[in-house]
């Protein structure tokens, strides 16, 4: 008798969104845990980390890790599930590139306490005092963990399988993945989850696209009424579709908003936030450099544009300046 | 004193909820502190963000409680921008914002505070829990909770693009139209939210208020802090939860404020404390004078119990019928017991259906007039919701371009962290004697922080909704005698 295979799911900085989307599988939850053996999942059972070490290594069939890796006890405990686990699956953007808690690369340790605990304008007068690792108390002593400058994607951490992409993933891929797994049906190992073309693919706006898009001009999207029946693109709101993952069934279109690229690039792009800008210099119809400067005043943002969900993941990872490790 | 017996040895302690308990030379308890061990920076991080972004950006504070970050930053930008929603924008934010009220209150109702009482207090942890729940209900009743939040979390994803961290809001409006088609659909699920928010209200009756034990134990003064109270209030001064002023009343239940979110810094400051890193927000005018309940203490609390309290009565019929019943029960307004916070979002969740009801059924919400563009200079904005935990404060300044140069966020469970701090001593202090920690005495103190349904993902801007818990307990020489971990 095999048994069931054995998943575990683990959430490390994370918002609790890919939790809450597990949950959303709604009934198809109870058909989850019918089919497998669940061995470690924190937000709902109550198994703890020793259940884990007392596994064989290997002993777990999947792992579901989502949120990035900010802090030692993350780290050390992605590298206890990689190593009881057949397979690790980064679970959702913040795990798959970092994810938007990932723009915290742009700042350092010094420069949020300085924000938080001093200079917010809430904060009591002369009533700044900062949280330290080691406290006096009238009793007795208590201890705070540290926090680290630098949050990292999973694979920049530990060895990782496959990518579930998405902030959060939706049901449906969520649901096919853990089929594959079922069936012993996976790809090569680091394949994304999701589609393997751009978004426009399964866009249905996509039939209002241009065959050649040239853009004169470029709108940000709470200063235009944008037509719901229209390519965004077409209507000069940046919508990062050409340059982001399928796999979404372009919620967010459907929603009247234009893509903001959280399924990551495709499998040939290396930079997400380098592929979106190349892609908006090749649509702007523009020669003269001060028109260029002009069209690129409606992004006054690139790296929270174009790197929104990738940044601990880019070739540059962080701003100059902030240290690997606080 | 035994010898320290050390349990679940335990150095690495990030990403955990802690509290820690310290004992005198007789095993009875000097002080229990709680403790919250991260901070994301969120506020750093969106400087130099385009404000437009907002919304979508904070959402990921909180992936519980996404829809009451998005709507607090359209809000903001609403003042930052100085537009004014169309009526038929303003509906469709509220319904949006009912519904999510209302699958999120369920969601603790059955999933985090729930078991607490229908498996009860003591039971064995591993009963302790949905499974438990459905277990002791029955498997339809479960069904039925999944399929509830199922159609209603549909409604979010038609109109925000996604549920979780939806994309529907911007500075004067909306992103996506109500069609007729979709009212007649939305009219049929606010029916049928309706009868299950009155099926919630039932179940709560028959597990606990029939219960003569629980009436006692939220009535307990282990479980009672007499604080001031912060809520949202319409012009009625019924409580409303997207929009009003902010009242607040003192511990007999008189009006001490009533301000618009613009003017929170004349009445909230922050203080901060050594050994955790969340702030403690509390009233200015009163001042900072430690973790102490009472008329002259600055103190105040947020979320269902306080939001009741800080109310004079509720805008819709049946939950103003539970409303008088409320009162009644515990002895008169306001109420102080903490545990009351879990029959007080019973109410708000009749509330939150019977509010969907009437703006699915207005004709207004059909008007495709859902936004205003915005023509002003951005400068500085303010937006506040009531989210489900409590009052949430968005504020924003921003350059001429709209690139944003600094953010001030102050979220529900900071409101509550003097509170929760208080409320986990006390509880600590009623329930240890001679040293004796069980697992069922320890849940009887995590029972108090529960109440107030804690994000601490919000707090910190850094954990997820359902808290990983550390318990240490320290001797008085000051070694550690016991420890005891939850994961989540």
């Amino acid at each position: 008798m095999a048994g069931k295979p054995k998943v575990a799911f683990y959430w490390c900085a994370s918002c609790g969104g890919c939790e809450e989307a597990v949950v959303d599988l709604a009934e198809g939850v109870l058909d989850v845990v019918a089919a497998v053996d669940i061995v470690f999942w924190p937000v709902a059972l109550d198994f703890k980390v020793t259940d884990v070490e007392a596994l064989p290594d290997g002993g777990i069939t999947v792992s579901f890790i989502n949120g990035a890796v900010r802090l030692s006890e993350q780290e050390d405990m992605v590298r206890l599930l990689r190593r009881k686990s057949k397979y690790v699956i980064a679970f959702g953007s913040c795990s798959h590139l970092g994810g938007i808690p990932g723009l915290a690369n742009l700042w350092d340790r010094r420069s949020i306490f300085e924000w938080y605990y001093h200079k917010a304008p809430s904060v009591a007068d002369g009533g700044s005092q900062e949280p330290r690792e080691r406290v006096e108390v009238p009793e007795g002593t208590l201890e705070l963990p540290a926090f680290w400058d630098v949050v990292k994607s999973l694979d920049q951490v530990i060895d990782v399988d496959y990518y579930l992409p998405g902030c959060p993933p939706t049901p449906k891929l969520i649901g096919n993945a853990v089929t594959a797994l079922l069936k012993g049906e996976l790809p090569p190992k680091g394949a994304v989850l999701a589609g393997t073309r751009a978004l426009c693919h399964e866009c249905p706006l996509n039939e209002t696209k241009p065959e050649k898009l040239l853009i004169k001009e470029l709108k940000r999207v709470h200063l235009t009424k944008v037509d719901p029946e229209k390519c965004l693109l077409a209507q000069g709101v940046l919508c990062l579709g050409p340059v982001t993952r399928g796999g979404c069934e372009a919620l967010c279109v459907k929603g009247a908003m234009p893509c903001t690229g959280c399924f990551g690039p495709t499998d040939e792009v290396r930079d997400q936030g380098a592929k979106g800008i190349s892609y908006l210099a090749s649509i702007l119809d523009f020669d003269d450099e001060a028109d260029i400067r002009r069209a690129m005043e409606a992004v006054p943002d690139p790296v929270g544009t174009f790197y929104r969900y990738a940044l601990p993941r880019s070739i540059l990872m962080r701003s100059r300046g902030v240290k690997a490790h606080g | 004193m035994a010898d320290p017996v050390v349990i679940n040895p335990i150095t690495r302690l990030e990403g955990h909820g802690k509290i820690t308990i310290f004992l005198d030379g007789k095993g009875e308890v000097s002080r229990a502190y709680f403790q919250v061990p991260e901070l994301r920076g969120f506020e750093n991080f969106l400087v130099g963000r385009q404000a437009e972004d907002a919304p979508q950006i904070t959402s990921r504070i909180c992936g519980v409680c996404p829809t009451a970050h998005h709507t607090a930053a359209s809000k903001a930008l609403d003042d930052l921008f100085k537009v004014d929603p169309p009526p038929a924008a303003k509906m469709i934010r509220e319904m949006l914002y009912s519904v999510f009220m209302l699958e999120d209150h369920a969601l603790h109702l059955f999933f985090l505070g729930g078991p607490d009482f229908v498996v009860g207090p003591t039971a064995p942890k591993a009963e302790r829990n949905v499974l438990g729940v459905i277990q002791k209900a029955g498997l339809e009743i479960g069904k039925r909770v999944i399929a509830m939040r199922k159609e209603l979390r549909g409604i979010l994803t038609e109109l925000g693009g996604k549920t979780i961290h939806p994309v529907f809001g911007l500075p004067g409006g909306v992103a996506k139209a109500v069609t007729p088609e979709m009212q007649t659909r939305f009219k049929e699920t606010a029916t049928r939210a309706l009868e299950f928010a009155q099926f919630c209200e039932k179940l709560f009756e028959d597990v606990v208020l029939e219960n003569p034990a629980y009436v006692k134990m939220i009535m307990s003064d282990a479980y009672t802090h007499r604080t001031h109270y912060m809520g949202l209030v319409d012009s009625q001064l019924h409580e409303n939860f997207y929009d009003g002023q902010l009242r607040v009343v003192n511990p007999t239940g008189a009006e001490v404020a009533r301000f618009p979110a613009q003017q929170y810094l004349d009445y909230i400051a922050e203080h901060s404390e050594p050994w955790t890193y969340v702030k403690f927000p509390f009233l200015k005018k009163i001042g900072w004078k430690g973790f102490v309940d009472g008329e002259d203490s600055g103190v105040y609390s947020v979320a269902p119990l306080a939001r009741l309290n800080a109310c004079s009565g509720m805008a819709t019929p049946r939950a103003s019928w539970l409303y008088e019943k409320y009162f009644e029960t515990l002895g008169g307004k306001p109420v102080h017991h903490t545990l009351a916070n879990h029959w007080a979002r019973v109410i708000e969740i009749v509330y939150a259906a019977e509010r969907l009801q009437e703006l699915a059924h207005d004709p207004g919400i059909v008007d495709p007039d859902i936004r205003t563009l915005p023509t002003e200079t951005p400068k500085e904005g303010i937006g506040v919701v009531e989210a489900p935990r409590g009052v949430l404060i968005h504020h924003y300044t921003s350059d001429e371009r709209g690139v944003l140069t600094s953010a001030n966020l102050i979220v529900a469970t900071q409101h509550n962290a003097a509170r929760i701090a208080m409320s986990v001593d006390k509880a600590a202090r009623s329930m240890i004697h001679k040293g004796v920690v069980d697992d069922g005495i320890l849940n009887q103190v995590e029972m108090a922080f529960r109440a107030y349904d804690p994000c601490h993902a919000c707090a910190t801007h850094s954990l997820p909704g359902h808290m990983p818990l550390l318990l240490q307990i320290h001797g008085p020489d000051g070694r550690v005698v016991r420890e005891i971990r939850q994961d989540g």
